[in-house]
């Protein structure tokens, strides 16, 4: 049986590499890495284990098909493929076809999800970040970020503003970045 | 911390943030996406919000996924790796976008191929249909030129049926087409005429003064015809009657003699 640390070699980009010579060794370890982000989101968004199992199967399948879809020198893999997973569950929510093409998908964090330690590390420091920040901004990022809703449906939702929906968006999105380079 | 936007982008900052997590309105994207490709600091902006918001999918806690879901995904590598040979799946993962060019080539020339048979069936209707005409045509053509040459033929008699007893009297039928101005004329037992005079067909109106419209002789039997190459009489004149007089030679501008034939 493997243990954790076995589990653990192989960075980002050079699985990635290996996924272009269709080695499914590479595979097998990012999903054990990252199915626990994916199948996450996912389950957040849809609130249906059938269908966050699909969209993980939809997200890694999507990689082993054309692994030159995420740009590894452009950020963290795990960051990226939460991002695919958040898209795809809202596009099956709203029951509409992908919106946006995963090339266009371009992300930067600066956070360590390689590694077990560092990727607990990684999400404790978000959770603890989110939690920082006032009720009623965090209420509006989750709103967009996991139930898809437009500025101007999020408005009507919560009775407030266009413009403070907006500010409110845009601040928690501020908070959390100056929170995650505090030391 | 705040965002890293250009001085004088800082309007772009809302629509940026509102963009990365997907709360835009579509109506507004198209106006951002069209700042973003010639501006490369909301760019990277952009790719900054977006890890940010990358931060709230870390967060999420959940149950891990069942295991039957790492078996599935495997199941559908394997299933896929054998559907495709080896050589062919390296060469799909590799493919660069120009080698697809050939297939598209080959779409596009049996679409332009189904086109042309297309055009080429209509053209073939076209030139059927178009042969029918000409043959109609030359049918009717080839009736007209029989009729004229019977009528014309020097050997041929012309005999006009009268009632019984009475003597043969002169007799014109004039033909004419108000839409052209074409007339004909044809003319049977008529008397011979003295030297230096012809007779003169003419057009009376229902307003206006007489016009002239051709002059002809008689043959030996009294025949005569006549269809002028440019109608003198215009189109669409209001025909009262016809009338022929006995005119000089090359006709006259107005009658000049009385009326020897007329019908209406």
């Amino acid at each position: 049986m493997q243990n954790a640390e076995s589990k653990e070699v192989g960075k980002d980009a050079a699985l990635i590499h290996r996924l272009r010579a269709s080695d499914e060794a590479a595979m097998e370890q990012i999903y054990d890495r990252y199915s626990g982000i994916v199948y996450s989101v996912a389950l957040r968004v849809l609130n249906d284990t059938g269908a966050a199992e699909d969209v993980l199967q939809e997200v890694f399948l999507q990689l082993w098909r054309n692994p030159d879809v995420f740009d590894s020198s452009r950020g963290s893999l795990g960051a990226w493929l939460a991002v695919i997973a958040r898209n795809r569950a809202i596009d099956a929510l709203r029951k509409r076809r992908p919106e946006t093409e995963v090339e266009n998908v371009v992300l930067s964090v600066d956070c360590d999800l390689e590694n077990e330690t560092g990727r607990k590390i990684s999400i404790e420091k978000a959770r603890a970040a989110l939690a920082k920040i006032p009720p009623e901004q965090r209420k509006a990022l989750e709103l967009a970020f996991f139930q898809g809703l437009t500025h101007t449906e999020i408005a009507t939702k919560t009775g407030e503003p266009l413009g403070t929906i907006k500010t409110r968006i845009r601040t928690a999105l501020m908070a959390l970045r100056k929170a995650m380079a505090e030391k | 911390m705040t965002e890293n936007l250009q001085p004088g982008h800082e309007q772009y900052a809302e629509d940026l943030a509102l963009y990365a997590v997907g709360a835009l309105e579509a109506g507004s994207c198209a106006q951002l996406e069209q700042h973003l490709k010639q501006c490369p600091a909301c760019r990277h902006e952009l790719e900054a919000m977006r890890g940010d918001a990358a931060l709230l999918a870390l967060a999420v806690s959940g149950p891990a996924p069942p295991q039957r879901s790492r078996q599935r995904l495997l199941a559908a590598i394997a299933a896929g790796k054998e559907a495709q040979p080896e050589s062919l799946r390296a060469f799909a993962v590799r493919r660069p976008w120009w080698s697809f060019a050939p297939v598209f080539a080959s779409l596009l020339l049996a679409i332009f191929a189904i086109l042309l048979l297309r055009e080429n069936m209509s053209l073939k209707q076209t030139n059927d249909q178009l042969k029918r005409q000409v043959s109609d045509a030359e049918n009717e053509n080839q009736k007209a030129r029989e009729i004229v040459a019977l009528i014309t033929a020097k050997d041929a008699m012309h005999v006009s049926l009268v009632s019984a007893g009475s003597p043969p009297a002169p007799h014109v039928k004039t033909i004419y087409q108000p839409s052209t101005g074409r007339l004909c004329l044809m003319a049977s037992n008529l008397n011979p005429l003295p030297a230096h005079m012809t007779y003169e067909l003419w057009l009376i109106p229902k307003k206006g003064a007489p016009m002239p419209a051709g002059t002809f002789k008689p043959d030996a039997h009294g025949m005569a015809m006549m269809m002028p190459e440019n109608p003198e009489v215009p189109a669409w004149t209001e025909v009262k009657e016809f009338a022929v007089t006995m005119e000089p030679e090359g006709g006259s501008a107005a009658p000049t003699s009385d009326v020897l034939l007329q019908g209406s």
